[in-house]
């Protein structure tokens, strides 16, 4: 028989998860000392660093400089053994492009920008290994950055993809469930104010179900965000105890 | 707890991939059975007291069978006396990877309350997951996780042992080494045959157990009949090489030894391939996909015109075959040859379970008996029953296990008894399990759906809808027609034109898109009309009732509104929801009356007589486009007002109103198929009747030939104008019988999405596009129809699968089949009420 079931009629997924479950979470701070900050997140089998420096003063063109706020440069890409099949990846390529756009959006909504005219903060996000919501993984790992960077935000910016499958929305998608034709959704949310920082979905869905679909996102993100909160402090704890204080 | 699983998959171009996923094990899974007080479920399937009378487990205990048991003896499972069992998730997965139908069947199984089917998903429990060791097969592993799942409900259960008297549970599987290894890890296994002979109670179960391969030895003499089917690797390579051919196997009605096989080749380059002869047929059923090859030129033969019927009982094996064969040889005529091949193989079995009689065994204490099939087209199938006597003048079913090449005919099961042969129950029930018609009592999850009477419209249905009560509608059906969807009006207006208007049954009111009552209407597709009985698309309360357009009271309805002159030519088109009143509910030949009445001058008369007029001119307008009229046999009963037995039997005349209401039904349904075509060209259901290849026509030229009579064929007109000339003199009946041959000669017509397929053309009624709009009582087509429509002029919002024209597309391929079959059905009703009518 074709295709695979991705929701049991017990509503267990593939992978043994209910519907609303997100995968496990785990994520560093601060794994590089030559940068401003970075960060290390594992979501599941998807795994992204993300590094990030300034702000600075701007390099290269210096016709984009802002007068009122600082310039965010985002840039995304794959490495060549993230995927099952190796592939070389070159930079610039049409995919990475859109979603280096994507991000730079993203942070451009969430980092308080005003607080630095005339610079540039450079975020530069690598996936290891590549098992579906790249693009919330991310996210994730550059708000942890960002944070280790010291770089004001508005809140934390969360991400999560979701897919509707059998009526029901299915949070956190993985590679399995994306290409078996679900219809997904990417959402990045300051979970606070639930402001939307990004909302993306190129797959069709019928106005009816959107609602029920950014629903369940938002409950999603804000799942991501209570895990990336522990991680902050916990790692605050830990460089306090280092340094004393 | 995670885990992951790491496994390597070949790709399409052939290279290598490691894929990588992740496995998550939980705690929170539970045993689903109601003895148990550690789990925390919210509610349980198993029940605690579950006791089936065994000879062998005397203390209640739940059952596991394994995949191999699900697969082959679906059959019983299905019945009633088995429950409380725990289907086991790798199971449940492996039957889907092996088997669509059973899998199916399974699902039902489970979702069925009083049966008590578990699902046990263990694959993802931290205690019975279990990893692939190195050299383990598939098989081994799936066996053992299995073995694993089963133990760990053995001592789950144990715990709780005080209070349920020795409740566990019994492994069931064929496999031999399976059920050792499970003896050795001391669990309590069963054969599944050996379990269900020792059920006290239901010794009736054991003719439904499926043969599995080690009681064939008994069943087969070692003379092997057949050749040897090839084993699937060598037909692709034949089918690749082009040596063999793939097709669908289609058995003769009038000759057992006689089959085409159906082979579709590229676009309309189809073939057919002819099989003659025992051996050349190898075994396949009707409707198998087969491999079959070509023989050499010379031995190529001719279908045979001899009738041929396999009167088994009394040679049961083949003896005598070869002389029947010889017969077949010999009236093959040089000049028709065709292809002629033989099966070499069978790709895909399409068995279902047949309706047919028991043939008794001359042998009184035999056990095995041959069952021949309601379908002549299906082989006789040998069965093993213990309960000969009773099965004997029943209808019964049966399902086919196997057909070893040592047998001349293939060994099935008894699955169930349908009921007295002869009896009018039984015989129908008999037809709609053969045409697939579902025929079951509407679910309460259906039920649950129709509103609650007592039912009246509200002051909000009101404000939406068009209030036309005013006008003088009626409606004109057949005599006894309780489901009216439609109903008509006329009137003139000031300005000399007339105002035409056909109202039709608003059911998407009540049959809301996406509910079981629509989904359960989508599946029947259309009501099957029987003989004194009705299989009826949705529940009666609507059919017969709200959305019926009964006289003098108020329906909602959809209407179609047009203006026209007085020489029937359309001025305006309007679609509305409306509030109707229906003045009269009349019969055609009431209508009749009343129109030819000249006394009569009430308002509905003069509405008809308005209908009536503009109904010729119409109908004369489209015969002049070409538009056929043909002819087909309809007979009608009429039923004893008491018993229900038919007591009589006329053809059905026309009326001058027939043609009346169906002139105008035509109008509204062209009407609309225009409307939802022009606002939705991708997923407007539209229906088609493609022109028939000009190879269909040639047995009507060759009956009109025989009586000096042209034909012409060219065109729908062409063919028309010929078939009204078409008379012989002293032979008055001719005419009519030129026509039923030509509604032979005609293709199908279907239902299609729009979005689909560029051809729209009806060729029949000489009408560019064309729809259903007019019966959404009795056809679901005219549902998604109605919807487009109330989308179209903004009366009900859209929802998602009415816009999916791969849905749309679906679901009219579901329409199409379902309607074929019922008409198929309802003919051959007729048929079989026509035979006691004739013979006294």
């Amino acid at each position: 028989m074709a295709g695979l079931e991705l929701l049991s009629d017990q509503g267990y997924r593939l992978d043994g998860r209910k519907a609303t479950e997100l995968r496990k979470v785990q994520a560093r701070m601060g794994v590089f000392a030559q940068a401003d900050g970075s960060a290390y997140l594992e979501q599941g089998n998807t795994k992204a660093l993300a590094v990030v420096y300034g702000p600075h003063e701007m390099r290269g063109s210096r016709s984009r400089t802002l007068h009122d706020r600082a310039v965010i440069n985002c840039q995304y890409s794959m490495a060549t053994f993230s995927t099952a099949e190796r592939k070389r990846r070159p930079h610039g390529d049409r995919k990475s492009t859109e979603m280096s756009l994507h991000l730079k959006q993203t942070f451009e909504a969430a980092v308080m920008t005003q607080l630095y005219p005339r610079s540039q903060i450079d975020i530069y996000v690598k996936i290891l290994q590549s098992d579906g919501g790249n693009y919330s993984v991310c996210v994730n790992a550059a708000t942890l950055a960002v944070i280790d960077a010291g770089i004001p935000m508005r809140d934390y910016v969360c991400a999560c993809t979701v897919g509707f499958v059998d009526e029901t929305p299915l949070a956190d998608l993985c590679y399995a469930e994306e290409s078996g034709g679900v219809s997904s959704l990417a959402l990045a949310l300051l979970p606070r104010g639930g402001q939307i920082a990004l909302l993306q979905m190129d797959a069709r869905l019928h106005q009816d179900h959107l609602e029920t679909l950014i629903e369940a996102a938002m409950t999603a993100c804000k799942g991501v965000s209570k895990v990336l909160d522990q991680v902050v402090r916990q790692h605050l704890e830990e460089v306090s105890m280092l340094t004393g204080e | 707890m995670l885990k992951s699983k790491t496994f390597v998959k070949k790709t399409r171009s052939g290279g290598v991939m490691k894929i990588v996923r992740e496995h998550y094990l939980r705690d929170d899974i539970w045993c689903g059975s109601e003895a148990c007080t550690e789990c925390k479920q919210e509610s349980t399937e198993l029940l605690k007291d579950a006791c089936i009378e065994s000879n062998l487990c005397s203390f209640p205990h739940y059952l596991v069978p394994d995949t191999n048991v699900v697969l082959h003896q679906i059959d019983v499972l299905e019945d009633p006396v088995i429950r409380n069992v725990i289907i086991l998730q790798t199971v449940l997965q492996e039957v889907r990877h092996r088997s669509a139908p059973v899998y199916k069947r399974l699902k039902d199984i489970i979702h069925e309350k009083e049966k008590h089917f578990y699902t046990f998903t263990n694959e993802h429990h931290r205690d019975t997951f279990i990893e692939r060791e190195p050299g383990e097969t598939a098989n081994d592993r799936n066996d053992r996780a299995i073995r694993v799942a089963a133990k760990w409900y053995s001592q789950h259960l144990k715990k709780f042992e005080a209070d349920t008297d020795g409740l566990c549970v019994v492994l069931l599987t064929n496999d031999q080494g399976n059920k050792q290894k499970a003896e050795e890890s001391g669990l309590l296994v069963y054969r599944f045959e050996e379990y269900i002979k020792s059920l006290i109670a239901n010794p009736e179960l054991v003719d439904r157990l499926a043969l599995s391969n080690n009681d064939k030895n008994e069943i087969t003499s070692s003379k092997v009949l057949f050749p040897e089917h090839l084993p699937l690797s060598r037909i692709q390579s034949g089918i690749k090489s082009g040596s063999f051919l793939q097709g669908t196997f289609r058995a003769s009605r009038d000759n057992y030894l006689e089959a085409t096989v159906f082979v579709q080749g590229e676009g309309e380059d189809s073939t057919e391939v002819l099989i003659q002869g025992l051996q050349n047929l190898n075994r396949a059923v009707h409707q198998d996909v087969v491999a079959v090859q070509l023989l050499p030129r010379n031995q190529w033969v001719a279908p045979s015109s001899v009738v041929l019927q396999d009167e088994g009982a009394a040679k049961d094996d083949a003896v005598e075959e070869g002389e029947e064969e010889k017969a077949l040889k010999i009236s093959a005529a040089e000049a028709a040859r065709k292809p002629t091949g033989k099966v070499v193989g069978v790709i895909k079995r399409n068995w279902r379970p047949f309706c047919g009689m028991l043939n008794i065994s001359q042998i009184k204490e035999s056990t095995r008996h041959l069952f021949t099939p309601a379908d002549r087209r299906i082989p006789r199938i040998r069965i093993e029953t213990r309960q000969a006597s009773t099965l004997a003048g029943q209808r019964i079913m049966v399902a086919i296990d196997g057909w070893p090449k040592s047998s001349r005919y293939p060994n099935g099961h008894f699955v169930r008894s349908l009921g007295g042969a002869g009896e009018k129950d039984t015989e129908q029930e008999v037809l709609l399990l053969e045409h697939d018609v579902p025929h079951q009592a509407f679910s309460q999850a259906v039920l649950s759906f129709l509103p609650k009477m007592p039912w009246a419209i509200t002051p909000e249905d009101m404000a939406k809808r068009e209030d036309l009560r005013h006008l003088t509608v009626c409606s004109v059906d057949p005599p006894g027609c309780t489901d009216i969807d439609d109903a008509l009006h006329c009137r003139e207006l000031e300005n000399g034109n007339l105002e035409v208007g056909v109202h039709i049954a608003d059911v998407t009111h009540f049959i809301r898109p996406g509910n079981a009552l629509d989904k359960e209407a989508a599946n029947r597709g259309t009501t099957v009309y029987l003989c004194g009985k009705r299989i009826d698309m949705v529940p009666e309360l609507l059919s017969s009732n709200l959305c019926s357009l009964r006289s003098n009271v108020e329906r909602l309805a959809f209407s179609c509104i047009w203006e026209m002159n007085q020489k029937a030519e359309i001025l305006k088109t309007r679609f509305t929801k409306s509030v109707i009143n229906s003045k009269a509910s009349l019969t055609y030949a009431e209508a009749q009356m009343r129109i030819d009445d000249v006394t009569k001058n009430d308002e509905t008369t003069k509405s008809l007589r308005g209908l009536n007029k503009l109904a010729k001119i119409l109908k004369r307008g489209r015969i002049e486009k070409g538009a056929l009229t043909l002819s087909s046999l309809e007979v009608r009963f009429h039923i004893d007002s008491e018993t229900h037995d038919p007591i009589d039997l006329q053809t059905k005349e026309l009326m001058e109103t027939n043609s009346m209401v169906e002139e105008f039904m035509l109008l509204a349904n062209i009407s609309v198929a225009q409307k939802i075509y022009d606002e939705f060209p991708e997923c407007a259901m539209l229906r088609k009747h493609p022109a028939p290849p000009p190879s269909n026509y040639d047995i009507l030229l060759k009956a009109a030939k025989s009586k000096d009579v042209e034909i012409h064929t060219d065109s729908a007109k062409a063919l028309a104008d010929s078939l009204d000339v078409a008379k012989v003199d002293g032979f008055p009946y001719f005419n009519t019988l030129l026509r039923i041959l030509a509604t032979r000669c005609m293709m199908q017509a279907v239902y299609f999405c729009s979005g689909m397929d560029s051809d729209f053309h009806h060729y029949g009624l000489a009408s560019p596009i064309y729809t259903h709009f007019t019966s959404p009582i009795r056809r679901s087509a005219d549902i998604i129809v109605h919807r487009l429509l109330a989308v179209a002029i903004g009366a009900d919002s859209t929802y998602p699968d009415l816009m999916d024209k791969h849905k749309q597309s679906a679901l009219s391929n579901n329409l199409n089949y379902r309607h074929k079959m019922s008409q198929y059905g309802q003919t051959q009703a007729v048929g079989s009420q026509q035979q006691p009518q004739l013979q006294t």
